[in-house]
């Protein structure tokens, strides 16, 4: 038998082990991972619950997790405040606390590992974790994953401004954080989502001036609608938005039209809250390996629910929850009204000033210049070679590739080729998550107690010694000089 | 669809499109073949370098860059030179030596002591020990040069099927007649495997035993910063590049070898690596630390038992594999796949030493006696 020799550049023994191990890991400190983690501690086992809020002011301001839409006030800034004001606002927690749960606020999940198919490199099943000083591992024996949900974002001339914002985003601002700094809201959607932000800014005093829904009638649970008119707000059914308008400080009004014949109304507003529907948060669990599966009641991509992966649950707004409404096929009746009201210039990609023609045309980025042939290219001549490809249209203009990881265009990106490639919503196809699933400063990220082994055996590629002789030393003399000199690792 | 072609190229990676794209260009029916879309894996994958000196296609790869743009129709993000930073002695040490190398080869470096470097590299910082500038190699865009390929073969008449991989190939006496696809059988004159990893296992049955281990790599990138006034800055164990949107994209470190599937990899997960990975970044970089890193990937490239290309012609069937270095040679190494097509040997260059033959006495069992074999089979 032959003896096996250990390759030094290999991978395989080189990971740090986690810093920390817990009887049981919950991400998010909603109503389901504060039940899950509570719980578990009632049990007598170890229990780690993060969440990410309160976010940092550079979060917030990129709009990770959520879409805040440039509408948070200076409190962000004040993340002690604001960690007393999450506790005051959701007594779970102090419950958690009490029962001996590790609760660890501004704590984000961005990595989570197993070994699989092609990685058999790790020492355990790790969950990668960050605050505002340090990244570190965790592993576990179960992790439960209550990551809620995301916003999700449609474009319409003027979204890319301040003041235009996420119903998720909304919610945590003016619930939670008490840090909202609107003053008169225009909600797009007319579901739940949408109803019930609305209630929620009536009742903190806020001024609602309407309620827009394409369909031609309110979506949402009857008895929250009834409210609505109650507290007299009207909801424009039948209507897209033209554009929104504003200034320096963003938005100041918005432009509604009816689908059909009639008058545009410009309405005075100084946020747009996009409540048409949110995203199940699955970032987590792709990036493990999940199966990713489309379920237009649950939201669209989605993981499943309970255990996912070996020793890995997803539970609570996560899985997209149970209704039978398709909800792809609603976004779909936005987009398409909302392309309908629009110019094609309208930006789709904010990050990466992606406008909607780019995208279908898949012309590179501005900071290069198009040359003619590329006019002949468009995603029609790309669908010739196979079915839309949401990675390589991805690659080519960039949509989705920038700093807030493709939050708030994924969705859309992924209907528009849809719709493009005259594909059901439902069969829309989308792009990955990758880790690290927040951004994560370089310098944070760091791993700066890295094995020795990790140290001994970096090689810039393989550690091949005779990859990068040159060519005509290639049996000399010379060959055997460099290898002497500069060893395994001759790449540059 | 048409069943006959001059030429098939199995890979519709960077160097089965170079070949194609050279066939086409000058009135050559080809047709390239592929498991997945174009440019899917290692070839989109990489760091974008192009300053390899070592290969004998070097010289072709420099001469042919500054054209491609002009010459594919289609923008590469081709831009020239490269310099290579150390944080440690040890790392300036050899830095130095590979600049003396390639003066020799005629291939000119300049050493940059570390203020030369900071004034070059605004994000270095004071852990710089100095460096060497590359007057020679650059950089582009992996995946918007495969694009430009697939794109151009096409403007020239070839023809690209995407989802197809090739079951079988008809090979009756060692000449290569035609492929068996699920989407039906295609005959040819000439063929060329290009296909990566799968190259052994496409070739087996024809008895021709190609060497190569699959194995992972990573890379990270960050969010984009202002654009310095050379993008190809690398060292500290690092490859990678400024990309011209400003991101810093860089990979490096251990890999992991894996089994290679004929159906191709069906995952390729990254793992805490980045963390290595941005550490190295934030070291090269210390003004750039607070950058945020917002994506990580990992690639599956094959490697040979030497690391070096193999470049050969059996009868009518060409084999191309770049044992992991691939993209920045890939003008070249399309022109002389091209003449190995159709001159039957390479005409600017020698590629002898390329020759699959040079394993001949490979032992079995080499990725064994190499470790180069995976955890997961290790047993």
């Amino acid at each position: 038998m032959t003896q096996r020799i250990h390759d030094p550049h290999a991978i395989d023994g080189k990971i740090t082990a986690p810093d920390e191990h817990f009887d049981m890991v919950v991400v998010g400190a909603g109503p389901a991972g504060l039940s899950a983690a509570l719980e578990a501690a009632r049990t007598g086992q170890r229990v780690l619950l993060v969440d990410e809020h309160p976010v940092s002011a550079l979060d917030v301001g990129s709009d990770v997790p959520l879409w805040f839409g440039g509408r948070a006030t200076a409190a962000v800034q004040s993340p002690a405040r604001l960690v007393e004001q999450l506790v005051e606002s959701e007594p779970m927690i102090a419950q958690c606390f009490e029962a001996g749960v590790d609760v660890r606020l501004g704590t984000s999940a961005w990595g989570l590992y197993r070994n699989r198919e092609n990685c058999s490199a790790l020492p355990c099943p790790m969950l990668g974790l960050a605050d505002a000083e340090r990244a570190w591992t965790v592993g576990f024996d179960r992790l439960v994953l209550a990551t809620g949900a995301r916003d999700l974002a449609l474009a319409f001339p003027g979204w890319d401004q301040p003041g235009v914002m996420g119903a998720l985003a909304f919610h945590m601002l003016v619930a939670r954080y008490d840090a909202f700094s609107g003053r008169r809201l225009v909600v797009l959607g007319s579901g739940d989502l949408a109803l019930e932000a609305a209630l929620l800014a009536h009742a903190r005093g806020l001024d609602v001036a309407a309620l827009v829904e394409v369909r031609d009638a309110p979506q949402g649970d009857a008895a929250l609608v009834a409210r609505i008119v109650e507290a007299g707000i009207p909801v424009l059914t039948g209507c897209g938005v033209t554009m929104a308008t504003g200034g320096a400080d963003g938005v100041e009004a918005i432009i509604v039209a009816p689908l059909g014949d009639g008058e545009a109304r410009t309405i005075a507003c100084d946020t747009i809250v996009m409540a048409i529907d949110s995203v199940p948060a699955i970032e987590l669990a792709e990036v493990a390996g999940a199966v990713v599966t489309t379920d237009p009641s649950r939201g669209g991509a989605v993981v499943g629910e309970g255990e996912v992966l070996p020793g890995i649950a997803v539970i609570g707004a996560a899985t997209g929850g149970t209704g039978s409404f398709d909800r792809m096929t609603y976004r779909a009746d936005w987009l398409r009204a909302l392309i309908a009201m629009s110019p094609a210039t309208t930006i789709v990609c904010q990050c990466e000033e992606v406008t909607r023609a780019d995208l279908l045309r898949v012309q590179p980025p501005r900071y290069l210049a198009r040359p003619e042939r590329l006019g002949c290219r468009s995603l029609a001549t790309l669908l010739d070679d196979g079915p839309p490809d949401p990675e390589q249209v991805k690659r080519l203009t960039r949509a989705g590739m920038g700093l807030c990881q493709g939050r708030r265009c994924r969705e859309q990106v992924s209907l528009l080729l849809a719709l493009a490639a005259d594909l059901p919503p439902a069969k829309a196809p989308r792009g990955n998550w990758r880790a690290p699933v927040r951004p994560v400063p370089l310098g944070i990220l760091a791993d700066w107690q890295e094995r020795a082994d990790m140290a001994q055996g970096w090689d810039v590629w393989f550690g091949i010694p005779t990859q990068w002789i040159p060519y005509r030393d290639i049996g000399t003399e010379a060959e055997t000089r460099h290898r002497e000199a500069l060893g395994g690792n001759m790449h540059l | 669809m048409r069943t006959g072609y001059d030429v098939i190229v199995i890979g519709a990676g960077v160097t089965g499109l170079s070949t194609a794209w050279w066939l086409a260009r000058e009135g050559i029916s080809v047709l390239v073949l592929d498991k997945g879309v174009v440019g899917a894996e290692a070839s989109s994958r990489n760091g974008g370098g192009a300053s390899h000196y070592q290969s004998p296609l070097f010289a072709e790869e420099q001469r042919l860059w500054p054209q491609m743009d002009e010459l594919l129709g289609y923008p590469t993000e081709f831009r020239p030179e490269r310099v290579i930073m150390a944080v440690t002695e040890k790392q300036l040490g050899h830095y130095l030596y590979i600049g003396e190398m390639c003066n020799a080869m005629g291939w000119r470096v300049d050493p940059l002591d570390a203020q030369q470097v900071r004034a070059m590299v605004p994000i270095a910082g004071d852990n710089c020990l100095g460096g060497i500038h590359l007057r020679f190699g650059g950089h582009a865009n992996p995946q918007r040069t495969v694009q430009a390929y697939a794109w151009a073969l096409q403007d020239h008449g070839g023809r690209i099927v995407q989802h197809c991989p090739v079951t079988a190939i008809e090979a009756p006496g060692g000449r290569a007649r035609a492929v068996v696809t699920p989407q039906g059988r295609f005959e040819c004159d000439a063929l060329v495997v290009a296909a990566g990893p799968q190259i052994a296992g496409l070739l087996a049955p024809l008895g021709i035993d190609v060497p190569l281990a699959a194995a992972r790599a990573e890379m990270i990138v960050t969010e984009p910063l202002p654009l310095m006034q050379l993008g190809g800055v690398d060292g500290n164990g690092l490859y990678g590049r400024q990309t011209l949107r400003g991101n810093l994209a860089f990979g490096g470190g251990p890999h992991e070898w894996i089994d290679t599937r004929a159906e191709g990899p069906g995952a390729r997960p990254s793992t805490p690596l980045l963390r290595g990975l941005a550490r190295r970044v934030a070291e090269l970089f210390p003004r750039a630390a607070h950058c945020r890193v917002i994506r990580s990937w990992a690639g599956i490239v094959e490697n040979t038992p030497d690391g070096r290309p193999i470049l050969d012609r059996l009868d009518n069937v060409v084999i191309a594999t770049m044992s992991g270095v691939g993209f920045g040679l890939s003008p070249a190494t399309g022109h002389a796949l091209r003449d190995l097509v159709v001159e039957e040997t390479c005409t600017f260059t020698d590629l002898s030493k390329l020759a699959l033959a040079r394993f001949d006495a490979v032992a079995p069992d080499w990725r064994e006696i190499k470790g180069w074999i995976a955890e997961s089979s290790a047993g």
